[in-house]
């Protein structure tokens, strides 16, 4: 047995060198936040191009399955990301969860000192919480779901999802907690650290800016594939895949 | 929560309020005693501050309200109270810029004398020893008869800036993770980290000062909600200090 082992067993720990491994854990947090919010932009991104159209969408995806690299498509590549990302995920939630109250007293002491101070970064961290915590198993069951089956993501399957199999409330909620949870993050590891080193006024207009302009975006999103899952149930039903346009004509004069 | 035009009327003449304060009541030392409001009204002054209005209900209405006071300037910082849900100084607060009904608290983490009354000097105490928040030089001994080195004056007003803490407790009164966690320092400790980080006459070098603050009870506890900030009655810049630290501890871990 290490003698560090011994030390702390014997509740000497503050008597000797202190551990370096809270700057490890802070420093960890905060990159991980860093990670999943900006993973977070670009997975909006790369979903709202079914706005541009149900090809753009399927380009993306195919993309992101290697078929304009390999000419084929890999949809356990799609699974190699969403592993990475469970894993920067449990990271974070396992690092975040040392803030939250972790007994009764604590929570009724935070909530009326929130209450009672009326002040805006303390409302946000609840909400930070809250969200935070709701994520632990709403985020978990997308991303397993991802994991396992990558090759149902395209616009008949990804629309299908939302409309035939009903989920559309699931993933509402889902992206109400993203962009709260992961804007507010944004802004507190900018206060946090003073980077970039502008007026906390400026941030906080900047974060309801971004809030607002992914909620947008994500909302449009979402009643596109609904609207996608509606017209095509049948196509979902019966588990076909989306063609381009150009492959269904390349067929077409084919035949 | 301003509304210092209230109180005046059409023709620019000041209108006399009555003001109502709500206070929270509780003698720890009397074990019949339980937390209970109580509510005294006051007829408002020009220029009236809340130290005044307390003054008043005690010297006219009950001498046996307990709140803190020295200085009556904002420098002692004995007379910080939890006014309308805020900590703040009552001597700082005007009743001009609060409505007609006020509330009034103890600070929280501080241990409660009675009433209003909290020491804060107890837990300043053991912050400061436990951070150890002096000048730590070479020399076991200090010779008064030497001359001081020479300061940068730029460097001097840095520090003083910093220095101008006056220990009244509102930051920590104000912080989510204090409420939580009994044993974090608060502002109050990581901006005295801060100022002595920066006195070249202190020969700790950051590893010493990560010994003190280097962990979750220390800079690493900050969740940066930075109460602190806002409500800080002499308006140090403590979310720079904080995160000034927690860069540099950041370093020293990494």
């Amino acid at each position: 047995m290490s003698s560090e082992t011994l030390i702390i067993q014997a509740g000497l720990s503050e008597r000797s060198r202190k551990s370096r491994l809270p700057a490890r854990l802070d420093l960890l947090q905060s990159l991980s936040g860093l990670f999943l919010a900006l993973f977070m932009w670009g997975h909006m991104f790369f979903v709202a191009s079914i706005l541009l159209g149900k090809d753009a969408m399927w380009t993306i995806t195919k993309f992101f399955e290697g078929y304009h690299f390999f000419g084929k498509a890999y949809p356990w590549l799609v699974s190699v990301v969403v592993a990475v990302v469970i894993a920067v995920f449990v990271v974070h939630a396992m690092l975040a969860v040392r803030k939250f109250p972790i007994n009764y007293r604590q929570f009724r002491v935070f909530r009326a000192h929130a209450k009672s101070m009326r002040h805006g970064d303390t409302t946000l961290w609840m909400w930070q919480v809250y969200s935070g915590f709701a994520m632990f198993f709403l985020a978990s069951a997308h991303l397993y779901q991802m994991l396992v089956w990558p090759q149902d993501i395209g616009p008949f399957g990804s629309g299908g999802r939302m409309w035939v199999d009903g989920l559309w409330p699931f993933y509402l909620v889902l992206l109400l907690l993203v962009e709260f949870h992961g804007s507010i993050g944004l802004y507190r590891l900018a206060v946090k650290w003073c980077w970039p080193n502008c007026s906390r006024e400026f941030l906080k207009k900047l974060k309801w800016g971004i809030t607002a302009f992914f909620l947008v975006l994500g909302l449009a999103t979402l009643g596109a594939y609904m609207k996608i899952g509606y017209d095509y149930q049948e196509n979902y039903k019966n588990g076909e895949r989306y063609t381009p346009t150009w492959a269904q004509q390349a067929e077409e004069s084919a035949k | 929560m301003s509304n210092g035009q209230n109180n005046t009327a059409s023709g620019g003449k000041t209108r006399q309020r009555t003001l109502t304060f709500h206070i929270l009541r509780y003698n720890p030392q009397d074990p019949d005693s339980k937390p209970r409001m109580q509510s005294y009204q006051v007829e408002e002054a020009e220029g009236m501050t809340l130290f005044l209005a307390l003054s008043e209900i005690r010297e006219h209405q009950d001498p046996t309200l307990q709140y803190d006071f020295v200085c009556r300037a904002g420098i002692c910082g004995s007379c910080s109270m939890v006014i309308n849900g805020r900590p703040g100084l009552a001597c700082r607060t005007l009743t001009q810029d609060l409505e007609t009904d006020v509330t009034l608290a103890p600070l929280p983490v501080f241990e409660l004398i009675g009433d209003l009354s909290v020491n804060t000097g107890k837990w300043m105490r053991g912050m400061s020893e436990r951070l150890e928040t002096w000048v730590h030089t070479k020399e076991e001994e200090v010779n008064l008869s030497k001359a001081e080195s020479r300061m940068d004056p730029e460097l001097a007003e840095q520090i003083y800036e910093l220095d101008r803490c006056v220990e009244c407790g509102s930051c920590v009164a104000a912080c989510g993770t204090a409420q939580m966690r009994q044993d974090f320092v608060g502002a109050v400790g990581m901006n005295k980290i801060a100022r002595f980080k920066l006195d070249p006459r202190d020969v700790r070098t950051d590893d010493d000062f990560y010994e003190v603050v280097g962990d979750d009870s220390g800079v690493f506890g900050c969740m940066s909600l930075l109460g602190c900030h806002d409500v800080c009655p002499k308006e140090l810049p403590l979310q720079t200090q904080i995160a000034f630290l927690r860069r540099k501890m950041a370093t020293i871990g990494c």
